[in-house]
Parts: structure tokens; sequence; C-alpha cells
């Protein structure tokens, strides 16, 4: 514990009150010290880096907003959609906190998506901050969970058949498929036990573990230090005396007081939303579910909202053929392996042998089982990033002009199969889905190769920086 | 990065074009025609469609989640409401419940009448919005006697409900023509009615009714679309106006940055 600290008898009153907390609760200013105003945080921050503390706001706005609604809201299966429509009609401002909390959650994955590609082009995974990724996307994940929950909640056609869809695919993992999804229904359809264990898990258990996570990610951020667009290490040239990296300002005030300008430019679109299209076209609230769920009438087209849809094309991508399209992707993955791989003979058995496991298993299980798989893995293959990227440099800038070509394609082709899993399905947009799914695994497990290909640009030593 | 920006850029042209060339008419079914929108801002027209939504509507469907004192902001008092537009309650503050029962009603028509509260935001659509929905569908009823309720619909073919409105518009016999499509014969509406027997408002009166109609239930579907409107004008002007001073006071700070 810090030394108690005495002023002399007439010190200015601000003084005194700052001393008397400071004495009594030294932590508080001293993690304000650590966190906010003597966070050194590269100069050189560019439009990308807002995302981040507009997430940490759209979390705010969903959690405040939230707690409004759940003053109203009634998680019964006879009452849950009514209880929306009391809210945006008979609740002062209920319609203001129920359209925020709708537009709220397709914001937060527009500015969560912009965040992750964000640290995806500029090599923000890469060592030191493995962890500030992973903690990342863990909360990438939970937001998923979040989302697909918290949408069953007001009960309207969407909602239910949308929860349906997606639960019935867990029943096609193997053995254990019917009874988890029985465990996660609560019932043999979505009823409401399972709206009712929906509710509890978006109020309750998945924000405690969302807020946790977050303060991981913040906390392990600020221990190694945020990257910055040149993936210049700020740390490697500090001032002599004072140790302050050279390239490094204060947290706050200076980019407190530039992430309010942000703010401020994003609420202007947020709100815009929020008053003018509440609905979005139909994207963010869709109009389906202005339906009361009715477990008898299936709706023509169940489509998941838009933040789901590149996912969900890659699950309907994944069709009989091609599951036999893998195989063979396997089977010369382990071929390539065979003749050019710099490993040892037994190493080389070992892959031949796994490879012929997975093709074993790819033919044995459904394809809708893989489909689930290949949905899952879309995901989870973001954890590995940071061990899948071996370029020189971190950041793109001074990356070959063929790897911007790669990340412009992956970022088309997320765009491709977002609109196609929307779409109902035909031949052509299955087979424009299967490339992309292709596309986007690719891009991921070819990297430990593609990634350090090309000519790469001599990388400064300080960030570059224009005063403004 | 600027020649990442024109590549990226570069690409979404190039996507697309691919897009467009993929994406297909989707007018498998009946083109919808325009809501007259301008009906949304006039009271009078409101009203006229609060009066006929309580004569025709209510005694099969229910808007549960309507109140009728909301009817005050399309300019009604609680007497205007109580002597005109309350048939089922004595009460201004009730909601619009209906005093059918869904199980008979289900037997009598195939189908329980859905509630009409939220029907014009849930109807909306690749056609248009849900008012153009209903604008089409409440005018292109047809007497077609091999349909049980001897009515049958362009829009919602094979509907349940029979043409409550008939009375009004009269009976009416769409025009088919056959074209040859693909090397079959097809059947296509042409846009041309022909009137078998005439109603009591010719068809400008009819559209204009059922313009006034779909507007009341566009307005019932979200009583507060036009306030949302006029508050969010007020709050971004004052977001512009905060923008600016973020924006200087950003610049402020910054300038000691070097």
């Amino acid at each position: 514990m810090a030394e108690f600290k005495e002023l002399p008898s007439g010190a200015p009153l601000t003084s005194q009150v700052t001393n008397w907390f400071e004495n009594r609760f030294p932590t508080a200013f001293s993690e304000y010290k650590k966190h906010m105003s003597e966070y050194y945080a590269p100069k050189n921050f560019n439009f990308w880096y807002f995302f981040g503390a507009l997430s940490l706001l759209v979390l705010v706005i969903q959690i405040v907003t939230g707690i409004f609604l759940v003053m109203h809201y009634k998680p019964d299966a006879a009452l849950a959609f009514a209880s929306v429509e009391y809210i945006m009609r008979d609740v002062p401002g209920g319609w203001l906190i129920r359209y925020m909390h709708s537009t709220g959650a397709s914001a937060f994955f527009i500015v969560v998506y912009l965040h992750m590609f964000r640290g995806l082009i500029y090599g923000s995974y890469r060592k030191p901050r493995e962890l500030v990724w992973i903690f990342g996307v863990a909360i990438f994940l939970c937001l998923m969970g979040e989302a697909f929950m918290g949408y069953l909640l007001p009960w309207g056609q969407m909602s239910y058949w949308g929860a349906q869809v997606i639960i019935n695919l867990f029943a096609a993992i193997p053995f254990v498929g019917p009874d988890l999804a029985l465990l996660i229904r609560g019932d043999y359809v979505v009823g409401d036990a399972t709206l009712n264990r929906f509710f509890a898990f978006h109020v309750i258990a998945i924000p405690l573990v969302l807020i946790g996570l977050v303060v991981a990610h913040l906390l392990a951020l600020h221990d190694v230090g945020s990257n910055n667009p040149d993936g210049v290490e700020i740390k490697a040239r500090k001032d002599p005396k004072t140790g302050i990296p050279l390239d490094g300002i204060p947290f706050h005030p200076y980019y407190t007081v530039h992430d309010i300008l942000g703010v401020s430019v994003f609420l202007m679109i947020f709100t815009a939303i929020i008053f003018f299209a509440p609905e979005m076209g139909g994207y963010f609230l869709e109009f389906n579910n202005f339906i009361p769920a009715d477990p008898l009438k299936t709706p023509a087209h169940i489509a998941p909202v838009w933040y789901f849809t590149p996912y969900y094309s890659m699950l309907r991508a994944t069709t009989d053929p091609m599951v036999n399209v893998l195989c063979v992707l396997f089977g010369l993955g382990a071929l390539v392996a065979f003749w050019k791989g710099r490993m040892s003979f037994a190493a080389k058995i070992g892959v031949a042998v796994a490879a012929l496991v997975a093709v074993a298993l790819l033919k044995t299980f459904d394809a809708k089982f893989w489909g689930v798989v290949v949905m899952g893995a879309a995901v989870m293959i973001l954890f590995l990033l940071p061990w899948l990227d071996y370029s020189p440099v971190k950041s793109i800038r001074y990356r070959p002009g063929w790897h911007k070509f790669v990340y412009g394609v992956f970022v088309v082709v997320f765009f491709i199969l977002g609109w196609l899993g929307i779409e109902p399905p035909s031949d052509l947009k299955t087979l424009l889905a299967q490339a992309g799914t292709l596309y986007y695994f690719a891009f991921f497990l070819l990297m430990p190769w593609w990634s350090r290909l090309g000519e790469f640009k001599p990388v400064p030593d300080r960030v570059v920086f224009q005063a403004h | 990065m600027m020649a990442m920006h024109k590549m990226i850029k570069n690409l979404f042209a190039s996507a697309l074009l691919v897009i467009a060339g993929i994406v297909q008419a989707s007018s498998d079914g009946l083109a919808w025609d325009s809501f007259p929108t301008q009906k949304l801002t006039s009271n009078a027209a409101l009203q006229n469609g609060a009066k006929l939504f309580v004569n025709h509507c209510l005694n099969c469907h229910a808007a549960a989640y309507m109140r009728f004192n909301r009817m005050h902001e399309i300019g009604l008092t609680d007497d205007q409401i109580r002597n005109n537009l309350l048939f089922t309650t004595d009460k201004v503050g009730e909601t619009m419940k209906v005093a059918m029962d869904g199980k008979q009603a289900k037997e009598w028509f195939g189908a329980t009448p859905p509630d009409l509260s939220v029907i014009a935001r849930s109807r909306a659509g690749a056609g248009g919005s849900g008012a153009d929905y209903l604008y089409t569908y409440l005018r292109t009823y047809y007497r077609d006697d091999s349909k049980p309720t001897g009515w049958n619909n362009l829009a919602f073919p094979n509907v349940g409900m029979p043409h409550v409105l008939w009375e009004l518009q009269g009976e009416r016999r769409p025009v088919f023509e056959k074209k040859m499509e693909h090397g079959h014969e097809i059947e296509f509406f042409t846009g041309r009615w022909e009137v078998t027997k005439a109603g009591t408002l010719d068809a400008r009166a009819y559209d204009e009714a059922i313009g006034d109609l779909v507007a009341f239930m566009q307005w019932m579907g979200e009583p507060v679309q036009k306030s949302r409107v006029q508050i969010g004008v007020w709050v971004l002007l004052f977001l512009a106006v905060f923008t600016v001073i973020a924006w200087f006071l950003n610049a402020a700070y910054w300038k000691h940055i070097k």
C-alpha cells in the first residue's frame, strides 16, 4: 500500500478531496494512470482505430437498453410477442429503447467486423498480441450466441423458425446430436422452455462472460500495447529519460477526444437508422418477424439475420459434391506433404494416415453434419490466425501488392457469402457459395505459405505520422 | 493505402456485376401497385381509413395491440371515437379485440383471421412495402365460383378471406391472355379488368377508399412513425452541431502532436 500522505494545512480544497480519496483508494488512481492518462498509444492511429471504442459504446447501449426492455418484456411463449408490441406502443419511449436495442445488435456486428478486419490487415494478432486476438475472437463467439438467443425473444416467425433451424443443426452431430438438440431446446420443438432458457442466457449468462472477456481483452492489450497501421513496435524506441515510447501519446486526452469525434459520427449513422429506417429494409428487423411465432406454419424462406449469413452460406454450401471435393483436397494435401514436405518419413506416414481417416469420416457421416463442422470451423479458424501468418511484416502497408489483392478478394468473398446466405438457394448460387467457402478456408489454411511469398517493403523504425 | 482503396473499389464493382447477373427479377407473382404514401400525412384519409377498418375488418380481425384512444393522434376526440368507432367495447382505452371465436373462424375460413395490428409491417417484401401489398391485395379480388367463398385474389391466390368490400367495389373479372413462353402456353394477367356488376363506388373512388384504409393500417402498424421521424431530424441536427464541436475540440488537442 502506498504511504498515507498528509497535505500541509491550507492546501486547496480540491487537492484535499483528491488526497482524501487517494489515501483510501489508491488503486483507482494508479489504474486510471495505467489505462488512461499514462497508457501510451501510437500516435498514428487512423480511421480503422475507432471501431474498438465504438464496440464498447454499443456494448453499453445494448446493456442499458436491455435493462429497460427486461422491465416490460415477458419471457413467455403466450405473451412475448404481445409484450414487444406493448413496449412499442404503450411504454413511454419504449419504441426508442427497442429500436436502439434492435439496431444496436446489427451495429454491434458492423463495428466488430470492421474492428476484426483492422486487426487482420495490420497484423494486430501477431506476437506479442496473440492473447488479445484470442480474447477478441472469444468475444465474437459470445456475441454470436448472444445475438442468436436474443433473436428468439420477440417470438415472431423468424425468431421461431430461425431458432428451430439452427438448433436442428446440432441434431446432425453423430451419436449425441439428437440429445444435445433436446437439451438446448428443453422440449421436442422450440417452445416456452426454449424461450425461457434463451432469455436467461441472453440477459445474464452470456453478458457476464462477455463483459469478463472485454475486460481481459483490454487488460491484455494494455499490457502489450496497441499495434498501429505501420505494425511498428513503439516500445522499441523510448525516450531515454522518461521511458515513454517516442511515438506514443497518452490515451487520455488524445484518443478520448479523438473517439468523441468518432462516436459523434457513428451516432449520426446509428440514430439515422433508428429514426428513419429502423427495419433497415428488412435486414435489421425482418418483415416476417412481425407475424407471431406459429409452430404449425413454416415460412417458405427462412434466412438468418444478415450478420450470420456468411457462415450460414458455408453451411449450405456443404453438399454431397462439396464433401467429395473436400475428400480430393485432403488427398491432394497428403500427396503434396509426401512429395514436397520437409519432414521425417514417419511424420509423412502420419499425415497420410490422418488424411485417410479424414476422408473416411467425411464419407461416413452425413453432409449436413459436415456443414455444421464447416460453419463452426469458419469461426474457430480465427483462433489460429496468430500461428498461420508467417509474413516478415505485420502491416499490409509493407506487404507485396498482390497480398492486398488476396485480402481484397477475401472481403469480396465474405460479402458475396453474406448475400448468398440471404437468398434462396439455386444451383448457380450453391456453386458460388462453394467457391467462396473454399476461398475462405484457403485464405487461412494456406496462409503459412502465401504470407511469406513476394517482395516485402522495408518497415520504417518509427511510425509514419503527419501532424494534423 | 490509396492503391488498396482503389483495388477494393474495383473488386466491389466487379463483384456487383457478377451479382447483378445472378439476381433474377423476383416477380413470380403479381407486381404490386404503389400505395399513395401522401395519404399517411392526411388526417382526413386516416380517419376515413379508421371508419372503414372498424366497419369492415374489425368483425373478424382483431388489432389487439391497438388502443382506440390512440386515434387521438389522427385527430379524433374521445367522443368521436366513442360515438362512431366503438362497437365491441365501451371504453376508449381498450384495444381493438374481436368477438369471433378463433377456432370457429378456422373452421369457416380455413385459417384464423390474423391480427392486423402490425400487418402492414409484416407484409413488406421484395415487391414493395407492406402498404403496397395491402393496397394491391384489397383491389384485386375477383369472382371465382370454384372457390368455397366464391372469391379469389390475384395478389393472394386461393385466399381464405371473401371479398368483404364487394358492395363497394362490385364484381370484377381480370382479363387474362395466353402467350407462348419457353415452348409452353401460359396465361398471364393483362392488367385490365372487366366489371361484371357495379358496386356503390366507381373504380377511382374505390381506389381512394382502399388508399385511406391502407393508410390507417400502415399508421396502426407503428403509430409513432410520424413523431419518430420528427424527433430524428432534431437528433441529427444536434449531432451535426456536436460533430463540428467535437471536430474542433479534437483539432485543438491534436495540434500539439508533431
